[in-house]
């Protein structure tokens, strides 16, 4: 968080510099910062990793939009056509998140991509409940699963 | 040429936003259960607002207008899960039945109405979290 708060800050004096007040120069702002604490970030123990954790974020955020358009494009076509095949069931999914902000994050992603339904975490926070639509192919799907809560540790950790 | 983008991008997004609302009316009609109809509605009701809103944004190409766009979009996919993971968690253990087609059901019986507890199942192993701390 601290190193975002920078790039905003080199970003906003980027703007007010230039005195050019549009979105596209505060983007522009926004990557001359990135640059910038890129080229630092071996000096300074408060940005390391940053560099590297800034792609992860726009890899992530690519990814998570194709799975929504992919499933919402599944389940909408599921929904309309006259007989369906769904083997909906309840999957206990072990948990590789340990912190509270983790499991939201991590329960919130699964509940926005259709198909899966986050239900409820065990209270010793190790097995997340999900309600699913596809258990046809249960290895699949825990792999699915696994790989998502993998992305999204390496963006929040 | 610009307006005539707009103009397209606006139609679009609002074609299939407006579609996959009315999908998400269709799967809470057709689906056979409660927590089916909610992967209906959350799922395919919140891409639908979210896309309608950016129509709104793209059809004004106002900064304010955008903003107040943004900011309703990020609410709605914050509170969206939010409610269906309420709901769906209190009508499984309000005891709604599930459809007779659930092929699987790994929380019966996990719940423990008198203390609040959920089991996880794994009790009875080590937990890899707590033999390397230092790992992470």
């Amino acid at each position: 968080m601290i190193p975002f708060a920078w790039n905003v800050i080199l970003a906003v004096l980027w703007v007010v510099l230039t005195a050019e007040l549009t979105v596209l120069n505060l983007v522009f702002g926004l990557v001359l910062g990135y640059l910038a604490l890129a080229i630092v970030q071996s000096q300074m123990p408060a940005l390391d990793g940053y560099a590297q954790w800034v792609p992860r974020l726009i890899r992530f955020l690519l990814f998570y939009l194709g799975e929504i358009a992919k499933s919402n494009a599944r389940v909408a076509y599921d929904v309309v056509r006259p007989q369906w095949d769904f083997h909906p069931g309840v999957v206990g999914v072990p948990l590789e998140a340990s912190s509270d902000g983790e499991i939201t994050v991590l329960a919130n992603l699964i509940t926005l991509t259709p198909g899966t339904l986050s239900l409820d975490v065990s209270t010793d926070r190790r097995v997340l409940y999900i309600h699913t639509m596809y258990i046809a192919d249960e290895a699949a799907f825990c792999a699915e699963i696994k790989e998502l809560e993998r992305r999204v540790l390496g963006v929040m950790r | 040429m610009t307006e005539w983008l707009q103009l397209l991008l606006t139609t679009v997004l609002l074609i299939v936003g407006g579609g996959l609302m009315l999908i998400a009316a269709v799967g809470v009609v057709r689906l056979p259960d409660l927590l089916m109809r909610m992967h209906a509605t959350t799922k395919a009701g919140t891409l639908g607002a979210a896309l309608t809103v950016a129509a709104v944004a793209v059809h004004f190409a106002e900064a304010a207008v955008t903003a107040r766009a943004a900011a309703i979009i990020l609410f709605i996919v914050l509170t969206a899960p939010v409610a269906a993971h309420a709901i769906g968690r209190a009508s499984y253990f309000a005891g709604v039945t599930l459809w007779r087609g659930t092929a699987r059901d790994d929380l019966r019986g996990k719940y423990d109405a008198d203390s609040h507890t959920l089991a996880s199942g794994l009790e009875g192993e080590q937990d890899p979290d707590d033999q390397t701390p230092s790992a992470r």
